[in-house]
């Protein structure tokens, strides 16, 4: 059954995705060989950079997207639309991000975690945008609702840069080891990575493509409805009697669009 | 004269609800309008919107010179709204919450005691916390806040709700004299010998729409956008109109 | 915009002092977290002196967070919100006279566990200058972002369990600069703490400006 958030260029992303994914798993599965040192945990390398690259991007999208909302001469619905979704996206890779790297220091490291700075980093950027998620579900309108979350967007940003020199100078207090220091690698190894951060790259453009056209359908729901609203409750005048009777109850018209309360909560 | 207030069709969204499903409204100043309606039929909302609080999404909406389409925001400090809540601060003693009030819109100070006495906030009440006192004397405290702001345009949201009967004189008598000042006053009121008693005009609401008033009862649907002659100030009050 | 800070701060302030919610409910809550630490490190005193700068600025960020809640629980009773959009008032001046009046409730809890620290932990305070210089950026910081996330939540009928979420992870970096300042301060390392204080500034002017320029699109926000 085709899905109502697919489109010609999600199809053609996700397939070269697959295609790219599925050469990255046969080149790094198998192909290349295990480093000397981390034996078969190196092949993380071609999944954990990628993704936290495509984590940070996903994020600065999201902040670009509340920048274009706010601004006066950009505002428009579809640049909220691209800051959710990517912010989404990227809080999906950012997990993604956190196990991999976990799963990488367990094997190097022996421990579940370590206090790393990048790692610290991507948990407290993940911590911040899961609470820049929880108030996008929880607005009342949804122009005040983008306004506020653009704002919010922004100051999760903004803290980045912050986060991102305390972390680098708490952990060479500690002096602590690096994921991913030390390694070289050169030859199919090298390339392999290279084609994993395209892989993944597509991966993260179909998922966006897909939860881009999700928020476009939602906000066309919401939208829809106001016109015939509106038509509800001029028609609600009209039928009562001419004399309104004390006991008329309230505003909520006979078949009031669903989920909308006389607050204007609207489930997205 | 500039109108006051003029609303043409306006619309007024709260999330996907229309508040306001297109309001035709004409208020000059000296004049006291009484909005009346059944619940829910959208006059706080119309009192809100004049205030800025409600931001119109279609139609006209001018108050005061300012187009609330535009920006609602830069008529706020010139009307004085008296809505459901007092917008009071219940730690805060009476003279304290009117003189953050009054100082807060741009008001002098100075202008705090008279107010407080004309509505007979005196003495003991005077320091007394605005959470121990009843609704009616809330209400009082709300009411000598718009006295000592005097604005252009007072926006009275059942007004008389909560008050004895002679605080409620007081008021319609304070009304008045906000109306001989040159203050365009809209009250919303379920009082009806009281409101229409102390109104010129009578306006209907229902269901987000107001179509304008005119001396002799007219037939006409809510999307006529006829313009009505100012109506002057000793108007009979028999001449208002339902929404058909 | 100061003028209009200065009414708000002091509208607050006068709030706080005829309720005393802060000195009768914060403070203790404060004074019991710090209890609290000493039973779960099971008396430890040497752990619990290494640990005290740390603990000590948990405990202020958790008052932190409780003085922003009561500062717009303030704003929520009675249509108070509407009453601060329709004064007309700058907003930016709303917005630094909340903050201020938060700060100022901050210090003097800061005060109140810093004794706290010195009895319970056996602290010692060393380099006064470093330690009150960080306790008062770092307080700046922490206002100023729980004052613009305050605003944030304030309408929304989840603000209760919303507000710490949005605020402890965007609050992480004052945790940690404050914690290894007053370390360095403390004697407990020896890093330079003066570069923290910097990091600390740097984050305290980030989010005053951002709270002056963006509190009024917030507030107008239902």
């Amino acid at each position: 059954m085709r899905s109502p958030t697919a489109s010609r260029a999600s199809r053609i992303v996700g397939l070269a995705a697959l295609v790219t994914t599925a050469a990255v798993v046969v080149l790094g599965g198998w192909v290349s060989p295990p480093d000397e040192v981390q034996g078969p945990l190196v092949r993380l390398i071609y999944v954990h950079p990628a993704l936290a690259t495509y984590c940070y991007v996903g994020f600065g999208l999201s902040a670009l997207g509340s920048l274009a909302y706010l601004w006066p001469r950009t505002r428009s619905r579809r640049w909220d639309r691209l800051a959710g979704a990517s912010a989404e996206v990227g809080v999906v890779f950012c997990v993604g991000t956190l196990i991999t790297g976990s799963i990488w220091g367990r094997a190097s490291w022996g421990v579940w975690w370590t206090w790393d700075a990048r790692l610290t980093l991507t948990a407290l950027l993940l911590a911040v945008f899961l609470g820049y998620l929880a108030l996008r579900r929880s607005g009342g309108e949804p122009d005040s609702r983008a306004k506020r979350c653009a704002v919010a967007a922004l100051l999760c940003f903004i803290v980045v840069p912050i986060d991102h020199e305390a972390t680098s100078w708490w952990s060479t207090l500690h002096q602590g080891d690096t994921i991913g220091k030390g390694i070289l690698i050169h030859g199919l190894q090298l390339e392999t990575m290279l084609l994993s951060f395209v892989s993944f790259g597509l991966i993260f453009t179909w998922m966006l493509l897909h939860r881009l056209a999700l928020e476009t359908l939602e906000d066309r729901f919401e939208s829809e409805g106001v016109v015939a609203a509106i038509a509800e409750r001029r028609a609600e005048g009209r039928v009562k009697a001419p004399v309104p009777p004390a006991s008329v109850s309230a505003p909520a018209p006979a078949s009031p669009p669903a989920g909308t309360s006389y607050r204007g909560e609207v489930k997205p | 004269m500039d109108p006051v207030i003029r609303f043409r069709s306006a619309v007024a969204l709260v999330g996907r609800f229309p508040v306001l499903a297109g309001v035709d409204l004409d208020v000059d100043s000296s004049e006291i309008v009484l909005l009346q309606g059944a619940n829910g039929a959208g006059k706080t909302s119309i009192l809100r919107a004049c205030a800025g609080l409600l931001r119109v999404v279609a139609g006209d909406a001018t108050v005061l010179g300012c187009d609330l389409t535009v920006d609602p925001r830069r008529v706020r400090r010139r009307v004085g709204l008296l809505g459901h809540h007092g917008a009071l601060y219940d730690d805060l003693g009476v003279e304290d919450n009117v003189r953050f009030a009054v100082r807060a819109a741009g008001g002098s100070a100075k202008a705090v005691g008279p107010a407080l006495d004309r509505l007979g906030l005196t003495g003991r009440l005077r320091a007394a916390s605005v959470g121990q006192l009843s609704a009616g004397q809330r209400r009082r405290v709300a009411l000598a806040v718009l006295v000592a702001r005097r604005p252009a345009l007072w926006l009275l949201d059942e007004p008389h709700a909560g008050l004895d009967a002679e605080h409620r004189d007081e008021l319609d008598a304070l009304i008045r004299e906000a109306a001989a000042g040159g203050a365009a006053v809209v009250l919303a009121s379920h009082e009806h010998d009281r409101a229409h008693a102390v109104a010129d005009r009578v306006v209907t609401v229902t269901g987000g729409t107001a179509a304008l008033s005119t001396a002799a009862p007219i037939t006409g649907s809510s999307d006529r956008r006829d313009e009505v002659p100012a109506t002057p100030a000793s108007f009979p009050l028999s001449g208002h109109t339902h929404v058909a | 915009m100061w003028r209009d800070a200065a009414l708000v701060a002091g509208k607050d302030l006068r709030v706080e002092l005829r309720s005393r919610v802060t000195t009768n409910q914060v403070a203790p809550y404060a004074v019991l977290v710090l209890l609290l630490f000493g039973i779960a490190f099971d008396q430890d005193r040497p752990l619990l002196q290494q640990a005290a700068p740390g603990l000590f600025w948990i405990a202020v960020l958790l008052c932190c967070l409780l003085a922003v809640q009561r500062s717009f629980a303030l704003e929520a009773g009675d249509g108070a919100r509407d009453g601060l959009r329709l004064s007309g008032m700058d907003t930016g001046g709303i917005f630094v006279g909340k903050a201020a009046a938060i700060a100022v409730q901050l210090v003097g809890l800061e005060v109140l566990l810093a004794f706290g620290a010195v009895v319970l932990f056996g602290t010692d305070l060393r380099d006064p200058a470093l330690l009150v210089v960080t306790a008062l950026v770092a307080t700046a910081g922490l206002a100023a972002a729980g004052t613009l996330y305050g605003v944030m939540a304030a309408g929304l009928r989840v603000r209760e369990t919303l507000l710490p979420l949005l605020v402890m992870p965007v609050v992480a970096p004052v945790l940690l600069a404050a914690t290894q300042a007053w370390r360095s301060a403390l004697g407990q390392s020896t890093d330079g703490g003066w570069r923290w204080l910097g990091l600390l500034a740097c984050f305290a002017a980030i989010y005053s400006t951002a709270g002056v320029l963006g509190f009024g699109t917030l507030l107008e926000e239902v």
